[in-house]
């Protein structure tokens, strides 16, 4: 037995707890079974749908979980904690396990409105089902408690990634990009588990929760060993991440896959990769730096220092290499870049006395990128449907064509460029209130800007859409349902975000404590 | 019963323009005269409201203005870094309020929405559209001037660019595209400049503690009157250093930090305005978007960046921007210059007028830098006067375009014979901005440099050069236009229509009204700076 690890048999109630992860598997073994038993002439779309009952039944178990964990009146510390610490259901993870599930649930909408239009694409069904277990990697990312939980869920979502990525199979490009994915993965991997190994070196343990008092006590001696651990751990969780300068794959492999899995690879992927690193620096690097209380001490500063750079560099590097983009996907990826900048940024200040809402702001500004970036995806969708390709070209005179699509996709232009009245305008200006209240000047300023250059590329949607005429027969674009579910939804939802956005806010806040939700083991 | 008082009037001046664009998207868009009639109607309620406030507020002087609030936004921060703190929030509140310096730019918005909104009879395609767009511009304007929240009035601020940003680029002349690119990028620059100094702005003179009690609150808030009682509270968290803190405070903003955001306020302001060499922008604009639109551009949208480099720039940081005057001046005095000049130059009538426009913006940068009460109150008058100067002539000039298909000065000539109304009307209006006395342009020029000779006595002087140049374009550019040999094309050219005809009138009347009776609108400004400026220059510049 290696010192440190110890294993614990899973208990019925450490079941009902995990009740959303296995409900979802038990979901995607039965989808499996069905779809190889089905005959030939059923329908795929049909467990397209079940996919998504599966997607909100979990989700059911999540609000279940969440509410119960709110009225329970709990006492700060008492988190749900199974398996010896590595797996932790709290509200963090609840609150970013419903993001998942939503987020995913969108996505599989999203397929089902679109799949049929795809010729490259063989096996619908898996399309679907696959898209389970990348949820579940998700999800146990979100609440994993130690290191070798974050591995095994990092690894399920991104295995299933690389088969998703590599679905359109008659498709050279999709190919390409699968390939190209799963070798920057492995790299990413690779990072990480190296990274990874020097913090169980140093501390001799893989549970977050020991690192907040292991990490100090050796952090005198072996500071360059401390910088090697950190660096590369977020050097790897930056390509998952898609921030700059490791975000070189995204446009390439976003072009190549099956838009709903760009928008998944977009959003949730992205986002547990997020999660996870907020997770893991607030357990360890946060008791190592001038946060944690007791002097000054540098490593864990200069770990979150890093983590702001990159997120200047996701920015900067992301807008600029937009503005000549004129292939959509790739335009998208790119703006995903930019976005895991801003969504760095709370991650990467520290708490400090006056700005502790670090975690509403991320979470906020995620729901808010989860819902502008699908909506802008499911746009894409319909209009290569309609154009037969995805160049920025096909968006014109779409206003002609289908004016209520072009008004929903003007509402998530707004929002990703953070104008009003728009959800992305105020997750936008939260989190400028709290680097501007962390004293980070120069990170307000690089955010304003790469703000105001990503508006060149943007409106450049608009101008096609709104300025140009059509070149094809002006005929009406059809919009399927679920995409119009999928397109209306986020729109509403950015719009209501732009209008009132305190009750977001307010929700978060209520449900959240740094204390009792996001450190591990702290009592 | 009092509508005035019982009712929420300043909420229902905002919510107009907004209520009438659901009208217009409503309506059924083929049918134009109905959405022309909506959109009429539409901006002849904020009129005619904001004139009654005015009768209001003349009568009421003494009593402090009208203001509306309700919390709109409040986000519960994360407070277990705090001990003993009972809330930790950041309020976005809906706060309108007016005095005497927003009153005039009020009216003069809802006056000429008004008369572009009479004047857009050039429009020939989706009409619908373009009434909604127009009426959210128009939202988004009265938002400018009404809003006593930073927020608010930034997110204002941003609808004028977004609507604007459609009105040019679908609407416009030949060139509309880039002309609402260069437009949005600009102006997208300038807002972020103001966004960073407002976000500095609320983290440090925004932040409050309340205590009644075991109640203890923080509170970030972006209203004005906040911010403007704790900049001049010498008790205030903002102005307390650390020392006096005894150690830590994370809100106190120094002096570099006041020349910062001093600085940026009037960059970002200064883009809008636009002070020299930011103005490639807007001259693109005047000649690329729709004449109704230029109406508005240079008629109210120039003048939201003075009304803020005012209200926040000259309010807030006083101090810094008495040590700026000279600055401030020279800026002017370039501005004044360089536009006369290439005014005089140009070969195109809306060249020629968009020059202008800096020009005279430079009168109202000179009247700011006077420092003294009848230089600001000249600047405003600039402000308003010109606002009615510069949205006649753009009219005349749009519907001058529609007859004779062209700007081109040496193409035009004559044109007083086959159309002696608006010939007539661009004397007029042209005799108003070179500053004849009895038109409201003389008045504006006059207080400006009246103000500018106490203070800067040798800048003033030379500030005459640039009215004496104004004169000379001015006069070459009309007289070419209405007299001399005409084109026989223009020959059949018929005068104005009714519709155009109303909007020319009303703002004639109105530059020759503000012109024989200036006191109309320096009286509403008396007493604004009889309560604003004095008690800050009093506390903060030390009298």
């Amino acid at each position: 037995m290696y010192e440190g690890v110890s294993f614990l048999p899973l208990t019925w109630p450490d079941m009902l707890y995990m009740a959303p992860e296995l409900f979802l598997a038990a979901v995607f073994l039965l989808l499996v079974v069905a779809d190889l038993l089905l005959p030939q002439k059923v329908s795929r779309l049909s467990i397209g749908w079940m996919t998504v009952a599966g997607l909100l039944g979990a989700a059911g178990f999540v609000v279940y979980r969440l509410i119960d964990l709110q009225g329970s009146g709990r006492e700060v510390g008492q988190v749900i904690e199974l398996l010896g610490a590595s797996y932790v259901v709290d509200q963090f993870a609840n609150l970013l396990k419903l993001v998942f599930l939503a987020g995913t649930a969108l996505v599989a909408l999203m397929a089902l409105g679109s799949v049929k239009q795809d010729k490259d694409i063989t096996d619908r069904a898996e399309l679907f089902y696959l898209l389970l277990p990348a949820a579940i990697g998700a999800m146990i990312m979100a609440s994993s408690g130690n290191l070798v939980t974050l591995y095994i869920g990092l690894e399920l979502l991104s295995i299933t990634s690389y088969v998703l990525v590599a679905l359109r199979r008659r498709s050279s490009k999709s190919a390409e990009a699968a390939f190209k994915y799963v070798v920057i993965g492995g790299i990413s991997s690779a990072f990480i588990l190296f990274g990874m190994s020097y913090l169980y070196g140093l501390t001799g343990s893989v549970d977050l929760g020991d690192f907040r008092t292991a990490l100090p006590e050796v952090m005198t001696s072996y500071p360059a060993l401390m910088y090697a651990g950190f660096f590369f751990l977020i050097a790897g969780f930056a390509i998952k991440i898609a921030a700059a300068p490791f975000h070189a794959w995204a446009p390439d492999v976003y072009q190549g896959a099956p838009t709903p899995v760009s928008a998944f690879l977009a959003v949730v992927s992205k986002g547990a990769a997020l999660a996870a690193v907020l997770r893991i620096l607030y357990n360890s690097a946060f008791f190592i730096s001038g946060g944690g209380g007791g002097g000054v001490k540098p490593v864990g500063n200069d770990v979150y220092l890093a983590l702001l750079v990159l997120a200047a560099a996701a920015m900067l590097a992301g807008t600029t290499a937009a503005l000549r983009q004129r292939q959509m996907k790739r335009l998208l990826a790119l703006s995903g870049v930019a976005n895991a900048g801003y969504l760095l940024v709370p991650i990467g200040l520290n708490f400090t006395t006056v700005h502790s809402s670090n975690v509403s702001e991320f979470i906020f500004y995620l729901i808010v990128y989860l819902l502008m970036t699908i909506g802008a995806f499911a746009v894409l969708t319909v209009i290569s449907q309609a154009a037969g390709h995805e160049e920025l070209k096909g968006f014109s005179g779409l206003y002609y064509r289908a004016p209520w699509t072009s008004a929903a996709m003007v509402v998530f232009i707004l929002s990703l460029a953070g104008l009003p009245v728009s959800g992305g305008f105020f997750a936008k200006l939260f989190i400028l209130m709290g680097a501007a209240s962390a004293k980070a000047y120069w990170l307000v300023a690089i955010m304003v800007i790469s703000s105001v250059i990503s508006y060149y590329f943007y409106f450049a949607i608009v101008r096609q859409m709104f300025m140009r005429s059509s070149s094809e027969e002006e005929s009406e674009i059809r919009v399927s349902a679920p995409t119009g579910i999928v397109i209306w939804l986020c729109a509403g939802a950015t719009v209501a975000l732009g209008l009132m956005p305190g009750l977001l806010m307010d929700w978060i806040q209520a449900i959240f404590t740094i204390r009792g939700d996001l450190l591990i083991g702290l009592g | 019963m009092n509508i005035l008082s019982d009712w929420p009037i300043l909420s229902i001046i905002l919510a107009t323009p907004l209520a009438g664009l659901l009208v217009v998207l409503l309506l059924p868009s083929r049918r134009n005269r109905w959405l022309h009639a909506a959109a009429i109607i539409t901006t002849l309620i904020p009129l005619l409201l904001s004139c009654l406030l005015y009768s209001d507020f003349v009568n009421l002087q003494g009593v402090s203005g009208y203001e509306e609030q309700a919390t709109w936004v409040e986000v519960p921060l994360n407070k277990e870094t705090l001990e003993g703190v009972t809330s930790y929030k950041f309020i976005i509140q809906y706060a309108v309020g007016i005095d005497g310096l927003s009153l005039p730019l009020v009216i003069l918005t809802a006056l000429v929405t008004a008369m572009a909104a009479f004047a857009s009879i050039h429009v020939k395609k989706r009409w619908k559209a373009f009434y909604a767009w127009f009426l959210l511009l128009e939202a988004g304007m009265l938002g400018v001037f009404l809003a006593r929240d930073l927020f608010l009035f930034f997110i204002s601020f941003e609808l004028t660019i977004i609507a604007m940003y459609f009105l040019i680029g679908i609407w416009g002349y030949f060139n509309r595209e880039r002309a609402a690119n260069q437009f949005l990028i600009y102006n997208g620059i300038g807002s972020a400049v103001l966004l960073i100094a407002f976000i500095i702005l609320v983290n440090t003179a925004g932040f409050r503690i309340e205590q009644s009690g075991n109640v203890l609150d923080f509170i970030y808030s972006g209203n004005y009157a906040d911010l403007a009682k704790n900049m001049t509270d010498p008790t205030a968290w903002v102005n307390l250093t650390s020392e006096a803190m005894g150690g830590l405070n994370p809100f106190h903003m120094g002096d570099a930090m006041q020349w910062t955001l001093f600085v940026l306020l009037m960059v970002g302001f200064g883009i809008k305005l636009p002070i020299f060499p930011f103005h490639t922008w807007m001259l693109k604009v005047h000649t690329e978007a729709p004449p109704s639109i230029v109406m508005i551009h240079s008629g109210v949208l120039l003048k939201m960046g003075a009304y803020g480099m005012i209200r926040f720039g000259i309010y807030l940081f006083p101090e810094q921007a008495k040590a700026w005057a000279v600055v401030l001046a020279v800026l002017g005095l370039v501005n004044l210059l360089y536009g006369a000049l290439i005014a005089f130059r140009q070969k195109d009538l809306k060249q020629v007028l968009a020059y202008s426009s800096i020009s005279h913006m430079g009168i109202f940068l000179l009247g700011l830098a006077a420092f003294n009460e009848i230089g600001l109150q000249g600047a405003v008058f600039q402000l308003v006067s010109h606002g009615l100067i510069s949205a006649l002539l753009f009219l005349l000039v749009g519907s001058f375009y529609e007859r004779t298909k062209t700007t081109e000065l040496p193409l035009l000539g004559g044109l007083a014979r086959s159309m002696p109304f608006m010939s007539g009307m661009l004397l007029a209006g042209g005799l108003a901005a070179l500053g004849l006395p009895g038109l409201s342009g003389f008045i504006g020029e006059l207080l400006s440099l009246l103000g500018l000779f106490e203070s800067h006595p040798w800048l003033a002087g030379l500030a005459l050069l640039g009215i004496i140049l104004t004169a000379a374009y001015v006069l070459r550019s009309v007289l070419k236009v209405t007299f001399g040999p005409m084109d026989e094309q223009y020959a059949a050219a018929k005068d104005a229509r009714l519709v155009e005809a109303v909007p020319m009138i009303v703002l004639l009347a109105v530059i020759i009204l503000l012109g024989c009776y200036p006191s109309m609108l320096t009286d509403t400004l008396h007493y604004s700076y009889e309560t604003l400026i004095h008690p800050i220059l009093a506390t903060r510049a030390g009298g």
